[in-house]
């Protein structure tokens, strides 16, 4: 594949039944052009994760997916409250999600670290009271 | 273990994908907390969950796992049934508890998820 896909979806942030569907037609189009499965399960994760988070924290978003010759680039956009200290948020188990959130099944504070568990880069810039953008990328 | 076997040791009502009974799962992973399914699950396994709502199956569905188990006799909506036909999971229902679950099925061969590293 030389050819640069590109893929952009919205991520509505006022229902969070509907969150993870970008997720899902992400997952969709990597299967149809016949990726491997493992690294599917990664690109899928990782975007997932951070897909919940947009709609946990930021009131909703952008997300962006960039298939390449030998990666996979997610970049999820949002114009939230922003993460005040990014290294607190990136320890395993913090989280600032309220209750409501933990009884969805989400805000353990898994998130993040999960994130870049399932990535081979990541890179997070945030201002407070401006956003976050977060680019990942996963090597295939 | 094959689907259908979990079926019949849970006396599990199907809620869909039948066609898939045959169908393996290695391991299970029972939890309410999809944040941890999305951390710590490896393999083709079976989620048992209490949790009703449609991130249930999308997080089942990003983890490439073949069927969900409600328990406690709660039941997913149609919105959630069509979700998991479209993607081939099949879904059941048993009138048993989480902990009641778990027991007969790893008593009966099945592995939980590999143990969790600090």
């Amino acid at each position: 594949m030389s050819e640069r896909l590109n893929f952009r979806f919205e991520v509505a942030g006022d229902d969070f039944t509907s969150a993870g569907q970008a997720s899902v037609q992400v997952k969709k189009i990597l299967r149809q052009l016949g990726m491997e499965t493992d690294f599917i399960k990664r690109v899928s994760i990782a975007m997932y994760e951070g897909e919940i988070n947009m709609v946990i924290h930021a009131g909703g978003g952008v997300a962006e997916v960039n298939v390449c010759e030998d990666h996979v680039e997610i970049i999820l956009e949002d114009h939230g409250p922003g993460i005040a200290d990014i290294e607190k948020a990136m320890q395993a188990g913090y989280s600032t999600a309220p209750d409501s959130v933990r009884s969805l099944g989400f805000g353990a504070g898994m998130g993040l670290p999960n994130m870049k568990k399932n990535s081979d880069s990541m890179d997070i810039s945030s201002v407070v009271g401006e956003g976050t953008r977060i680019v990942m990328r996963v090597n295939i | 273990m094959k689907i259908a076997k979990l079926q019949e040791l849970l006396d599990a009502k199907v809620l869909c994908c039948e066609e898939n009974l045959g169908k393996h799962v290695y391991s299970a992973f029972g939890c309410d907390l999809m944040s941890d399914v999305l951390a710590y699950v490896t393999d083709q396994a079976v989620l048992l969950t209490g949790l009703v709502n449609p991130q249930v199956i999308r997080t089942a569905l990003m983890m490439d796992m073949v069927c969900i188990i409600f328990v406690r006799s709660k039941s997913p909506n149609e919105e959630m049934i069509e979700l998991a036909k479209e993607n081939g999971i099949v879904m059941m229902s048993t009138n048993k508890t989480l902990y009641t679950t778990c027991g007969i099925l790893y008593s009966n061969g099945l592995v939980g998820t590999a143990e969790v590293q600090k």
